[in-house]
């Protein structure tokens, strides 16, 4: 029998790390539940020879690919843009490429300002302060002064712009089109015990240097120091309720396969916009037929991805290649909704580096660049270091039937049902990428690139997982209220991407966090007040 | 786990191929993708492409009327070509394998100026690149939209 806790988290991905450390110093005891284990920084494929190819194995970004014990199977075959994510302490952060920009005022304000979406039930100014400090515990490096964005100060020195970067720089003046260099997790100084990156050029499958922030070496740390619990091994399959409608813990399989039930005063939910709509439809009971929290029938609904346009191009001088963190600068240009165009809201550019030889390699043979026989050598070295290219992140607006069910046949090895993804590109998306594309590949023409390719949408570009159980003033409209909790159950809170309400154009980690650290701040300050159920 | 060792004739074909996907070549000192160590990394390392290889190989021999390996040398060429046109997920992974394996071996990296060993604990270089390029953008006012 566990003894019963006072908060029970689940997930310790982004959010569910920034909330437990937040919530730490009420000195509640407070449990997260984590399907996945740690990750210790010697596992991280940029200790060995085969770095690139476990980015096909253990360390794939696809769940589906990497089967690893500790993911669930997601049935993907109805979209065009598979989800990717990493189930484990830290979540997506262990995955993650650590582009860190902020929403802007503006995406939070979309139905007022520009008709599309609806408006969020929080604005940037509130949550100003909890991006400011989660910059602090993450670790942020960027420069203060991007034009685009309301003043903000990042603790740390930007990314170097090395050779790619400057190249991109020079010929974005010359367009005359706003760049700046990116806000980063990737630590460029040494910081809170990281060492600063030393550019192992091989972000994404973990850090092995500490340098990129994930959550397992910023917050957890932190919050087990304060007494927080995190189980790892721990797949909840359930949220339960009890007589009053109020969440009484959860059942989940321990990581002996034993199925375990934890008592809980109060529940929140941390799994991602796939992964909380899963849960919360799989804890469908008999006072909740259609799914836990969801008599607005939007839980699963609404499902964005900011759509990827990728457009890339071979320059006549080396590159950085992979030496470096791949993606140091963003542009802004194009961002607000400019009504001589012909679709709402607008994108971001993020800026990249090369790829290292394999995936030069995969990539190219892939795209027909690069031949069988006896041309494949001089072809290859012409391609190897001198790939140059950037991705369009594209706005994606809110639509119902874009969503999370429970697939009727495929499971977890828990016997839980499994995610299954209906996504189709929007009519607006697709004219955006196509803009995206054509500015894209001005920016190569400028920066001297030729044999230009595009990958659009990203097929495995569904790392942003938003809006499945969407947060709001009316109960008919959203699950979560304005500050995180169930509008249904009073004790249920959600605190990551899933709450959003429209996406912005911009990867999403920072906002989740400053969010999460916003809901925790509310459960603080209405357990001061004693409202916190009311 | 079920037996991911393939039978002596598809690793036959598959070394064929190998040797038509990336041959040797003395003018930049390096090995094909069938020599020797390479190719015992490529059975080796099959792991989750096991399937998509084996059902490659299949219809490559079902191209081939037979075995790929026992075609006559002329008859090769032609051959992978029309597997290479027919494309697919099979055939993407098999490519994969190989690549993945000749793009790691020693005498290719070093081939390359590539240093062969891991990315940490060495890391490597970055050059700062030239800041004053943002000074136009310094300049520029801010520009985000405010919102009610
Ligand atoms: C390859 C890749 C690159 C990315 N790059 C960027 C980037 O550059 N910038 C950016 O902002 N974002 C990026 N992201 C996205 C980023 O990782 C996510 O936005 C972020 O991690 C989401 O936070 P979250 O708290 O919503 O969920 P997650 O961090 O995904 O955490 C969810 C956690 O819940 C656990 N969980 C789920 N279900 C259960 C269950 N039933 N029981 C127990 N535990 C459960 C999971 O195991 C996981 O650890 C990237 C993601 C990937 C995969």
């Amino acid at each position: 029998m566990n003894e019963p806790v006072d908060v029970l988290i689940i997930g310790s991905g982004a959010s569910g790390a920034a909330v437990a450390w937040s919530l730490a110093e009420t000195k509640m005891r407070i449990l997260c539940l984590e399907q996945g284990d740690w990750v210790k920084p010697t596992d991280y494929p940029s200790n060995g020879r085969d770095w690139e190819a476990r980015l096909f194995a253990d360390f794939a970004i696809n769940p589906n690919r990497r089967a690893r014990p500790t993911d669930y199977p997601i049935n993907d075959s109805n979209s065009p843009i598979k989800v990717v994510n990493f189930n484990g302490v830290g979540g997506g952060t262990v995955m993650y490429t650590a582009h860190f920009p902020r929403l802007h005022p503006s995406d939070f304000r979309t139905r007022t300002l520009d008709g599309v979406g609806e408006d969020w039930p929080v604005d940037y100014a509130t949550l100003e302060p909890f991006f400011a400090e989660n910059d602090r515990m993450m670790g942020v490096s960027g420069l203060a002064g991007d034009p685009a964005y309301p003043l903000h100060h990042p603790p740390m020195p930007p990314l170097p712009l090395g050779k790619s970067g400057a190249r991109f720089g020079a010929a974005m003046n010359r367009l005359g089109w706003h760049w700046w260099p990116s806000d980063s997790t990737i630590a460029t100084t040494d910081y809170e015990g990281r060492g600063r990156c030393i550019n192992l050029g091989h972000c994404t499958p973990g850090c092995a240097q500490g340098a990129k922030a994930s959550t397992d070496i910023t917050y957890w740390p932190h919050a087990i120091r304060a007494g927080v619990e995190l189980r790892t091994r721990c797949r909840v399959r359930e949220i339960t309720t009890n007589e009053h409608g109020m969440a009484s813990g959860a059942i989940y399989y321990d990581a002996e396969g034993r199925e375990q039930f934890q008592a809980a005063e109060m529940v929140i939910v941390a799994c991602n916009g796939v992964g909380t709509p899963r849960l919360l439809l799989n804890s469908a009971s008999a006072r909740s037929p259609d799914g836990l929290a969801n008599s607005s029938g939007l839980v699963g609904k609404n499902l964005m991805f900011h759509p990827y346009a990728h457009v890339y191009g071979y320059v006549d001088q080396p590159l950085d290649g992979n030496h470096g963190p791949p993606l140091c600068l963003w542009s802004q240009e194009f961002y607000e909704t400019d009504t001589a165009r012909d679709f709402a809201r607008g994108y971001t550019f993020q800026f990249g580096r090369g790829y290292g030889s394999i995936m030069e390699a995969i990539n190219s043979t892939a795209a027909g660049r690069l031949p069988w026989g006896a041309d494949h050598h001089d072809v290859y070295r012409r391609l190897l270091n001198h790939r140059i290219g950037l991705s369009a992140i594209c706005e994606d607006l809110p639509e119902e039937h874009n969503r999370v069910t429970l697939d009727p046949d495929l499971k977890d090895s828990h016997g839980i049902p499994a995610p299954k993804i209906d996504y189709t590109l929007s009519a607006n998306s697709l004219k955006m990428m196509d803009h995206g594309i054509a500015n894209a590949k001005r920016i190569l023409e400028t920066a001297g690139a030729t044999d230009i390719g595009v990958e659009s949408p990203i097929l495995n570009g569904g790392w942003h997982l938003l809006g499945t159980a969407r947060m709001g003033n009316d109960p008919q409209r959203s699950v979560v209220n304005g500050w995180g909790r169930s509008h249904d159950v009073k004790n249920l809170f959600i605190v990551d991407g899933s709450i959003w309400v429209t996406s912005g154009g911009v990867n999403p980690t920072s906002t989740i966090q400053a969010l999460a650290m916003y809901v925790a701040d509310q459960i603080k300050q209405r357990l001061s007040a004693a409202t916190l159920f009311d | 786990m079920p037996d991911q060792t393939l039978t002596s004739g598809e690793a036959a074909d598959l070394r064929c191929l190998a040797a038509l996907m990336i041959p040797a070549s003395a003018r930049h000192g390096v090995p094909g993708a069938d020599e020797a160590t390479i190719f015992a990394d490529i059975l080796a390392s099959l792991e989750r492409d096991f399937a998509d290889v084996r059902k490659a190989l299949a219809q490559l021999a079902t191209l081939s009327g037979g075995r790929f390996a026992d075609l006559a040398p002329d008859r090769c060429a032609p051959v992978a070509a029309d597997f290479k046109a027919a494309g697919g997920a099979p055939l993407a992974a098999l490519n994969r394998v190989v690549l993945l394996c000749y793009y790691r071996d020693d005498r290719v990296m070093r081939s390359l100026n590539q240093e062969p060993r891991p990315p940490f604990p060495k890391g490597h270089d970055l050059e700062q690149g030239d800041w004053s390029l943002l000074d136009r953008i310094r300049e520029r006012k801010p520009f985000w939209r405010a919102a009610p």
